[in-house]
């Protein structure tokens, strides 16, 4: 007995090591993004890179702000200098820079939630209804229309960015909201189907024939029996959904420009007058992985469920 | 309350045909069961009448009015499922007042009636709790719970007892006779389970591949088979069968058995009913365990054979008679029986009791309307 607890308790350690190290692994470029975001505008660049140093949130300043050098040899006088906000100050301090107006990545935050949260709802509603007509309804060609909405998923969606752009420039969806919601959500709801679809499928009837014989139509039925015994399916599609379209690079670059332009598309452009800032774009990577995670945890339930769905069957 | 008629009624589902011609009185307030073995149609039966199928073909009325193309939110009736189809994500409670909710009562209306119905079955302590905390009977008493709280004009069962085991079933089988003598509804429940029926039943009706074959009360079914198929399916343990032919001999009809050649006189009124019909020679005798006896070897108009297990059921005991053949006949005798395996014995039969099927169509020869 105690050489079989023994073992076990070599066992338990070395998958403690193991999975602490594949954590440490995944986490390093994690860390090293924080930790670039932080550091002070001359340590940014500095070779060998300096273990310690005084956290500065100078990049963050930046990622928000639009600037100009002062011209070589002007430097603000010190009532000027007394006049600066705070943030004013510490760009002037770190880089030698004023800040003229508020920066565009606000605005590219906002266009990204409105856009992947439009998308969410609309792929998720549209992705429940449609898995519960094929799960519960004969459809006509069931098969093959099923066949057809997977086929979407089966090629990289890069291959028709041409078309689409092409195609999105002659009806002028381009860099338009509505363009790149209706372009997500049209990937993603094959996606939704399907998985939803397994979900319903694992749903027995008679709880919906239950109610339907207890005088609800076939639509209550829908919102108060299957509807609620779906949340689990619903929730992961909801993050798969939501973080595909809050990450989406491609479509974004291509097709949009300004008024609906994204975070992916815009954050690697941060080339200022004095080279790339590297700050900028980490302050804004970290501040954009923000939503994803805050939804992934608040799921996380939910997602376990979802992702191990099928593995298990009672 | 009400009752249910069911005439003509067909179910195709594509090439298959689940229920045939199906006619069906169901008199208020009574308790039917719709016996027979998986896939005979009982449970398509059950669903059509609930309004969940709709029939191809024939007329559904309830109450004196004809629900046929009416859905199943429209006939006013309660369904227990199988697995009761509690909704998980809702509590006791609200799962009871379920089917209240969707007709405008208020909320006080709504607690005093679950108040009532959980008190009737003993349920009142678990309302809060959720489907998955409670135990199989506590499961089936809030599916009973749902479906009373409306007062349907009828109660439709899907075996909701087949899942428990055995010893709560007989408890919830007194439970549920109970309370349909309590709520006095009109009941059909549908069970593959032949002691449930016979227990349970006002009335059987034994159906089988999609064909209603007999209904009656327990002990007519039990008793005057109309056919093979009923007279295998009700009883246990079930009916022995012999193979016979009939001869003639002096002008009298007698039955050889065609194990071994031995002949039996039959009395007067089975021999007419032989005579009804001449073209017959195949003819299965069915006989109850009940109804055979174990005398000495050699007995008149007795058939020899040799125990060749016995089975101690307590109250009585069940001998397994070999004959020559090979013929198991299984005898119901009283537990002093002093036999054992391998004694050479004689059965006969009290003829009263036995019941004659024509081999070929399986139809009973002493079937009496």
């Amino acid at each position: 007995m105690a050489e079989i607890r023994q073992y076990k308790g070599i066992k338990h350690y070395l998958v403690i090591i193991v999975l602490i190290s594949i954590t440490v692994i995944m986490m390093i470029p994690l860390f090293y993004i924080v930790n670039t975001s932080f550091r002070p505008w001359a340590e940014i660049k500095s070779y060998p890179p300096k273990l310690v140093y005084e956290p500065s949130i100078g990049s963050y300043i930046r990622v928000f702000t639009a600037r100009t050098v002062y011209p070589s040899g002007t430097t603000p006088s010190d009532e000027e200098l007394a006049a600066m906000t705070w943030y004013e100050q510490i760009v002037y301090k770190d880089t030698n820079e004023e800040v003229v107006r508020r920066g565009d990545f606000p605005k590219r935050y906002a266009n990204s939630l409105l856009i992947s949260i439009t998308t969410t709802l609309l792929t998720v509603i549209l992705g429940t209804i449609a898995a519960y007509g094929f799960s519960r309804f004969k459809v006509r060609g069931e098969g093959n229309l099923l066949f057809f909405i997977l086929s979407t998923r089966m090629l990289p969606p890069v291959i028709v960015v041409i078309p689409v752009f092409l195609m999105y420039r002659t009806v002028g969806l381009n860099d338009s909201y509505i363009g790149l919601i209706l372009l997500y959500t049209a990937f993603n709801v094959s996606f939704a189907v399907w998985v939803l679809k397994g979900f319903i499928d694992e749903i027995p009837r008679e709880y919906e024939e239950a109610a339907m014989v207890d005088g609800y139509t076939r639509w209550e039925t829908f919102r108060k029996v299957v509807l609620p015994q779906s949340v689990t399916g619903i929730a992961a599609t909801a993050v798969f959904v939501f973080i595909f379209s809050w990450n989406e690079y491609a479509f974004a670059f291509l097709l949009t420009r300004n008024t609906a332009q994204t975070v992916p598309a815009w954050l690697p452009y941060q080339m200022g007058v004095l080279g790339y800032d590297w700050g900028a774009a980490a302050a804004g990577s970290v501040l954009f992985l923000i939503p994803a995670m805050i939804l992934t945890i608040l799921l996380r339930k939910h997602l376990v469920r979802g992702i191990s769905f099928g593995a298990i069957r009672k | 309350m009400a009752d249910i008629v069911l005439k003509n009624v067909y179910k195709r589902f594509g090439d298959f045909t689940a229920v045939k011609d199906l006619n069906l009185n169901v008199f208020d307030k009574e308790f039917l069961v719709l016996l027979g073995p998986s896939g005979c149609g009982k449970t398509t039966t059950l669903r059509m009448i609930s309004g969940l199928e709709l029939p191809s073909e024939g007329q559904i009325i309830l109450d004196n009015e004809d629900v046929t193309q009416k859905r199943a939110s429209r006939r006013d009736i309660a369904f227990v499922f199988q697995l009761f189809a509690l909704y998980p994500h809702l509590s006791v409670y609200n799962n009871i007042s379920f089917p209240l909710k969707t007709q405008g009562i208020d909320k006080k209306q709504i607690e005093v009636e679950v108040q009532k119905i959980a008190k009737l079955l003993q349920i009142d302590h678990i309302l809060k709790k959720k489907p998955k905390q409670l135990s199989g009977g506590d499961l089936q008493r809030v599916a009973l719970g749902r479906g009373l709280i409306r007062k349907p004009k009828a109660m439709l069962l899907d075996e909701p007892i087949g899942t428990l085991d055995a010893k709560f079933r007989e408890e919830m089988r007194t439970e549920l006779k109970n309370l349909h003598i309590d709520s006095g509804s009109t009941t059909v429940y549908v069970t593959h389970d032949q002691v449930e029926a016979m227990d349970m039943g006002d009335r059987i009706a034994v159906m089988n591949h999609s064909l209603l074959q007999q209904i009656g009360e327990p002990h007519e079914v039990y008793s005057n088979p109309k056919n093979l198929f009923v007279a295998q399916f009700i009883g246990s343990p079930g009916m022995n069968f012999l193979e016979m032919e009939s001869v003639t001999s002096d002008g009298k009809v007698l039955l050889k058995f065609t194990g071994d050649g031995t002949t039996i006189i039959l009395p007067d009124f089975l021999e007419e009913k032989i005579n009804n019909k001449k073209e017959l020679s195949k003819i299965t005798w069915g006989v109850r365990p009940e109804d055979v006896e174990i005398v000495p070897e050699g007995t008149k108009n007795s058939l020899r054979g040799a125990v060749f297990v016995i089975e101690n059921m307590g109250n009585h005991k069940i001998i397994d008679i070999k004959l020559k053949d090979g013929t198991l006949i299984r005898v119901r005798e009283l537990p002093k029986s002093k036999l054992r395996i391998g004694d050479n014995v004689s059965i006969t039969f009290d003829m009263k009791m036995v019941r004659l099927f024509d081999t070929e169509s399986g139809d009973s020869i002493v079937f009496q309307e």
